[in-house]
């Protein structure tokens, strides 16, 4: 009795001494990684492993009817890969979706930019304004591209009814269905300015916002004394906001740049790709519905991806912001 | 008159032009919305461009026909609204308690890979979401997941953690570490402290950040179109709308009360907490 009771805490004292108390360190460093966990694991089950799977998808011959029988691996090959280059409209897509990030980047932030500047300062009303400013970000997609759709008809939209009656055109314009515009004799690819323009306007106030929060937080003392040294507006803008704006612009844009090159419902839903604006993500809903070919959208996706991450890396290479400017 | 002004008067007029301007662009599409939603479509069709309608002319048939019950010749959307309510309710309670304790971490704690959680992140947005698409499909299917409004919530919360924690973690950093110092002196546990003190001093954040994330979940499309679509049951708002407008003769005027409906919740959850979300989204931006 006694032995054992001797033994006991002698063996329980070797089991433990491994795990002696922990460091606050390391406590922190549990408690870190467990509090991330369901996070990670979220993650990790819907976003990661199913992109690795699609990268496994990329490289075999799938069709959709036949995806639940196969398992992750079987004949490995490239064919997907030259079925996406060779195929007609690859090149224009993948041009299609540049212009539409460059152009639905750069106005929804130049809006979100002339916005904020022209809000900033208090008058009555303004909250009032500011709330309807950041309508076309918070409404849902699927109305607001309804109205544009209705707004833009060339039977019963007000635009080409104004237009027709009040602006001399001649007939109506089929703003989303035209692929080229004869504009003062200079073809102009009219569906894909139109949903460019569209997405400038759902999402400069996305841009407005952010810049508006960091023009309120730049302090006033520094404009006052210029404005007392005699500064005029455009002075003080390009040489005291802008300095300040810039790193809130560059991150935007990069926002702004990845979820534009990858958006899909906006152009789905106006145009259905049609008319000139098959941007690269509704080419890969495409690929995967009407033809039901999974190698190839997969890597129609994968290639897109590559796209956007050689850009992105050339951005932050060579023309992101230095950390220490800002 | 010199530069300046000249400058601040001209920038003085223009900066009402912008307003009034900034006012009519963003207004306009859904008053016109709500407008062609109560005219009857003959007079739609009739006069296009009339942007006003007098009540004698004010109809609620498309109302009726969007919201009727399917037996009774509707649409019956009541039952898409619930739907809707319930994966972005869902959505928005579940990636609170994961991205809750996830940003917390990340913000506060020094754990092995902290640095290289933004790329875990990033993953999220670099991929066209179609492309989780395919073996979500897949995999959904197997599980009998696919059509049930559980694996869309599943999908909705993977798509929002990354910005739910960015946002909190934004404000987070704004509360002083003392006050967690105070805490674990007076003997309460880390769980006990994020419960007890951080997560009431972070009330306005959070409550902006599950806005935000309700707004998402309640408007997406895609997974929605790829998960429900033969499942008509379980249809969400936006879904029903768009395969009312693919669908046969729809009047236009029952596609738009059809899109009030989608938006009025929205726009009323908007402007009861504008000043809120706003805040809580760009917390830490205007720190450059």
């Amino acid at each position: 009795m006694v032995a054992t009771r001797e033994g006991r805490p002698a063996a329980s004292e070797r089991r433990r001494r491994p795990a002696r108390p922990l460091t606050r360190r390391q406590r922190e460093n549990r408690a870190g990684l467990a509090y991330l966990s369901p996070t990670f694991v979220v993650v990790l089950v819907v976003v990661v492993v199913p992109i690795l799977w699609t990268i496994l998808l990329a490289f075999q011959r799938l069709r959709l009817i036949n995806i639940r029988r196969t398992g992750l691996f079987g004949d490995f090959t490239l064919r997907n890969f030259e079925y996406v280059f060779t195929s007609p409209g690859f090149w224009s897509s993948l041009w299609t979706t540049l212009v539409y990030t460059v152009g639905g980047t750069a106005f929804s932030i130049l809006f979100g930019l002339v916005a904020a500047l022209a809000l900033r300062k208090r008058f009555p009303g303004r909250t009032l304004v500011r709330a309807s400013v950041l309508l076309p970000y918070v409404a849902p997609v699927v109305a607001v591209t309804f109205v544009w759709e209705i707004m833009l008809s060339p039977q019963f939209g007000v635009a080409n009814d104004w237009g027709t009656r009040f602006l001399g055109w001649d007939r109506p314009i089929a703003f989303l269905s035209q692929r080229e515009y004869s504009l003062w004799g200079i073809d102009i690819p009219l569906a894909l300015i139109t949903v460019i323009a569209f997405e400038a306007w759902r999402y400069f106030p996305f841009a407005f916002l952010f810049i508006l929060a960091r023009l309120q937080a730049v302090p006033r003392d520094l404009e006052e004394a210029a404005v007392v040294d005699g500064a005029a507006p455009t002075q003080l803008f390009r040489h005291i906001l802008l300095p300040q704006l810039g790193a809130v612009i560059a991150l935007l844009s990069v926002l702004r740049f990845i979820m534009t090159f990858n958006k899909f419902d906006d152009v789905w839903l106006l145009t259905g790709g049609g008319a000139g604006t098959q941007v690269a993500s509704v080419r890969v809903y495409d690929f995967l519905t009407s033809r039901l070919d999974i190698g190839a959208a997969a890597a129609q996706g994968l290639v897109l991806a590559a796209v956007l991450v050689i850009l992105l890396v050339v951005y932050l290479k060579f023309f992101a912001p230095r950390e220490d400017e800002s | 008159m010199d530069r300046a002004t000249f400058e601040t008067r001209l920038f003085g007029v223009l900066r009402w032009v912008v307003i009034a301007v900034l006012v009519v662009v963003t207004l306009f599409p859904f008053y016109y919305m709500v407008l062609l939603s109560i005219r009857p479509i003959e007079a739609v069709l009739q006069e296009p461009g009339s942007l006003w309608a007098g009540p004698a002319e004010w109809t609620v048939s498309t109302y009726r026909e969007v919201l009727g019950s399917v037996d009774s010749g509707g649409q019956g959307f009541v039952r898409l609204i619930l739907n809707t309510f319930l994966v972005a309710a869902s959505a928005t309670i579940l990636t609170l308690l994961v991205s809750i304790p996830g940003s917390y971490a990340v913000s506060r704690l020094r754990f092995v890979g902290r640095r290289q959680v933004h790329f875990l992140f990033l993953a999220v947005y670099l991929f066209p979401a179609i492309l989780l698409a395919i073996p979500l499909f897949t995999v959904f299917t197997r599980l009998g997941l696919r059509g049930s409004l559980a694996g869309l919530v599943v999908v909705y919360i993977a798509q929002t953690i990354p910005v739910s924690i960015y946002m909190l973690r934004n404000y987070l950093s704004t509360i002083p570490e003392s006050l967690e110092e105070a805490a674990a002196m007076d003997g309460y546990t880390r769980l006990q402290t994020l419960r007890k003190v951080i997560l009431p001093l972070a009330a306005p954040a959070v409550m902006a950040n599950a806005l935000y994330v309700f707004m998402i979940a309640w408007n997406e499309y895609l997974f929605a179109l790829l998960f429900l679509v033969e499942n008509r049951q379980n249809w969400t708002v936006s879904l029903g709308l768009a395969q009312l407008a693919g669908g046969i003769e729809v009047s236009k005027t029952v596609l738009m009360a059809g899109s009030v409906v989608l938006t009025l919740p929205i726009v009323i959850i908007f402007f009861a907490t504008e000043r809120l979300l706003t805040e809580g989204l760009t917390a830490g931006a205007d720190k450059g």
